[in-house]
């Protein structure tokens, strides 16, 4: 239903738009998951999008900007089908929106071949930030392993001796892993993979009483991070043993959710709600004030990337040279809610990452507080395969 | 693994089982005696849980939001059948599930335009929150032992109920002939409604029961769905006694696969089951048709 209604007013926005008007347009394609159990990410990503877009006046580069959006129902195939859609018919200056590493994977071929700028918003998988890597395709947001590698580093140099890894068994699942244990080199007493959306971890926590670790490193983002959080303050485990994850499982698409049940847990991440730029303080108030909650790195990072595209139109003088657009976002300076981000010679961001600790605002709601800095100017493992 | 580990885990796969026959015991019912697949089943226990939600939010109370969310699917289940589905109980088994599987998609939408897509929180009482030492040594989530005790109650009730109610006798009467009590004069039309909106509201319940445990959201019954159907095909078709002793037997196993074996053959491990048993009981465990 919601599907035949998007189809009939993108087809209607289309037709009553005269060919030669579209022309100098900027046309841009949002794939993302709209629907589902993961449904909330798309609208966080198109959300923040959107936000920025209404502070540029919906103008990009100073042209009239439509958005065609299309629900990759968190499915590679339908991805690529919307992508090929886009690229070929509604002839789209870029595609956006993208928020898992697999979709990202399959869409970037048909999108790359036919040079339409690929601009990643959240999704950051290690093929394309290595030997993959493309000219026209840039990750605004960050590369997946980066996030747990900043918790590695933290927890490392904290000296805690064991960790337990908890993931859900599915690419990104094992990347964050392998990123946390990049960086981390104290003992992993246990590293358990759960079936992905599995809801209940009763099982699995029972074994992490028994192995008493001293931290426990989780990745689950979504509906499986609440089910984790409550489940894990219900086993009485949240005194006993401190959590610790990448921002994903602690996020405002979680803690809303969980009640107390987060409260004290670190996280690490490139941005928080609380972070302190006057372009953050500006975003995060306009985010709350037009759709009634705080916004997640997803719609921060959707955010920044209207803003890079903005930028990169107005220095090429228009988005139809797709060559001079893609050349002025690696030169463009880059406006960004993180502060300081320029990207790498992979296309993917150098920035900072922190840590941030679950705390309640002034109001009583769950928030990530700033506790320290962990990486100045990180660059992720990867751009040295990259050669472009 | 230690005795306290082990018995923990004993618990855990009991308490998984009670959930899955709440599930499974409604399921079965209409499956048994109407011939009926309702695959939007696992959109009753979403509705039940988003009934709790709200209604916690505006009362407070536990008690009243379960109490208020048991009713309200009742009725949205007596309603269904009233109105949509019992013009399907004619048609083949590929119709039902073409019409219920539209009415997943109905549900998931019409739940993210009233509630939005973000997961909404339900609280557990402070009574509830805590654990205790049933085993010394071994603290367990109260809130876990509520479910495992209000699961066996179910079963029980569901027992007399069946063996030893009238409705009960029409009930098994329906499973095991349903032509036979139609031509005896029995409303047929009542007893499908009554027996529709019961395993709705059984679904809403277990979907009451989880919302404190897991993410109250947008499609949180789908997953649920696919092991409910595993464990009734283990039971037999119709049969509540087979829901019963295969929902302890998946939430065993489930359990204490994922503890023992490795992670993707743990992920198979309630399907080797099914299998397994399948071939030495085609019809599943206790099977209700003859």
């Amino acid at each position: 239903m919601l599907k035949a209604a998007l189809l009939i007013s993108t087809s209607i926005a289309l037709l009553s738009f005269p060919a030669s008007a579209a022309q100098d347009k900027v046309k841009i394609g949002f794939i993302s998951t709209f629907s589902g159990p993961q449904g909330v990410l798309g609208r966080e990503l198109l959300d923040g999008f959107n936000l920025g877009l209404k502070h540029l006046g919906g103008k990009l580069g100073g042209a009239e900007t439509v958005i065609i959006q299309g629900d990759d129902q968190a499915k590679p195939d339908i991805g690529v089908q919307l992508a090929e859609k886009m690229v070929e018919r509604d002839k789209v200056d870029v595609i956006t929106g993208i928020n898992f590493s697999n979709v990202m994977l399959a869409v970037a071929k048909p999108v790359l071949e036919s040079k339409t700028l690929l601009l990643s918003v959240n999704a950051g998988p290690s093929q394309l930030a290595g030997k993959e890597c493309h000219p026209y395709y840039f990750s605004i947001s960050y590369q997946n392993d980066n996030v747990a590698e900043a918790m590695g580093q933290f927890l490392a140099a904290k000296g805690v001796k064991t960790v337990y890894l908890m993931a859900p068994n599915y690419p990104s699942g094992k990347d964050q892993m392998n990123g946390f244990k990049r960086f981390y080199h104290g003992q992993i007493v246990g590293e358990v993979y759960t079936q992905f959306n599995q809801p209940d971890y009763a099982a699995e926590l029972a074994q992490i009483r028994q192995t008493k670790p001293e931290a426990v490193f989780y990745f689950y983002p979504g509906g499986m991070g609440i089910n984790f959080l409550k489940q894990y303050a219900q086993a009485g485990l949240k005194s006993e043993i401190p959590l610790y994850g990448p921002s994903f499982s602690l996020d405002q698409t979680i803690l809303p959710a969980v009640g107390d049940a987060a409260l004290g847990a670190f996280s690490t991440s490139f941005w928080s709600e609380t972070m302190d730029t006057s372009l953050n303080r500006k975003f995060v108030a306009d985010f709350e004030a037009t759709y009634g909650r705080v916004p997640s790195p997803y719609a921060a990072t959707a955010y920044d990337g209207a803003l890079a595209l903005n930028s990169a139109i107005k220095a090429a003088g228009g988005s139809k040279n797709r060559e001079a657009v893609r050349k002025a976002l690696e030169t463009v300076k880059l406006d960004s809610v993180r502060g300081d981000i320029k990207f790498n010679t992979n296309h993917h961001p150098i920035q900072n990452y922190y840590l941030y600790e679950v705390v309640k605002d002034p109001k009583g709601r769950l928030t990530n507080a700033h506790r320290s800095e962990v990486f100045r100017q990180h660059k992720d493992a990867y751009f040295e395969s990259c050669k472009m | 693994m230690g005795i306290l580990l082990f018995l923990e885990q004993l618990l855990n796969g009991l308490q998984l089982g009670t959930m899955l026959f709440l599930m499974a015991s409604g399921l079965t019912l209409v499956f048994g005696i109407m011939n009926f697949v309702n695959l939007a089943h696992g959109s009753l226990y979403m509705m039940g849980a988003y009934f709790a939600a709200t209604l916690f939010q505006l009362t407070g109370s536990l008690l009243l939001a379960s109490a208020g969310a048991f009713v309200g699917v009742l009725i949205l289940g007596m309603a269904l059948e009233a109105i949509i589905l019992r013009g399907f109980y004619h048609r083949d088994h590929l119709d039902q599930v073409l019409a219920t599987f539209g009415l997943i998609l109905f549900f998931n939408e019409l739940v993210r335009m009233i509630w939005g897509p973000q997961a909404y929180f339900l609280a557990l009482p402070e009574m509830l929150n805590g654990s205790i030492e049933l085993i010394p040594g071994a603290p367990y989530p109260v809130y876990r032992l509520l479910i495992i005790l209000i699961g066996v109650a179910v079963g029980a009730f569901l027992y007399m109920l069946i063996t030893h109610s009238r409705l009960g006798m029409l009930i098994r009467a329906g499973a095991s002939n349903r032509g036979m009590i139609e031509s005896l004069g029995v409303n047929i039309r009542i007893l499908f409604t009554l027996v529709f909106g019961l395993g709705a509201a059984l679904a809403g319940l277990a979907g009451t029961l989880a919302g404190p445990l897991l993410a109250v959201q947008v499609g949180m019954g789908d997953g649920v769905l696919i092991t409910t159907l595993v464990v009734i095909v283990i039971g037999g078709i119709g049969s509540v006694r087979g829901a019963f002793l295969a929902a302890l037997l998946v939430g065993l196993v489930d359990t204490f696969g994922r503890m023992l074996l490795p992670a993707s053959l743990a992920e198979m491990s309630i399907y080797i089951l099914m299998a397994a048993i399948l071939w030495r009981r085609p019809q599943g465990l206790f099977p209700a048709h003859g």
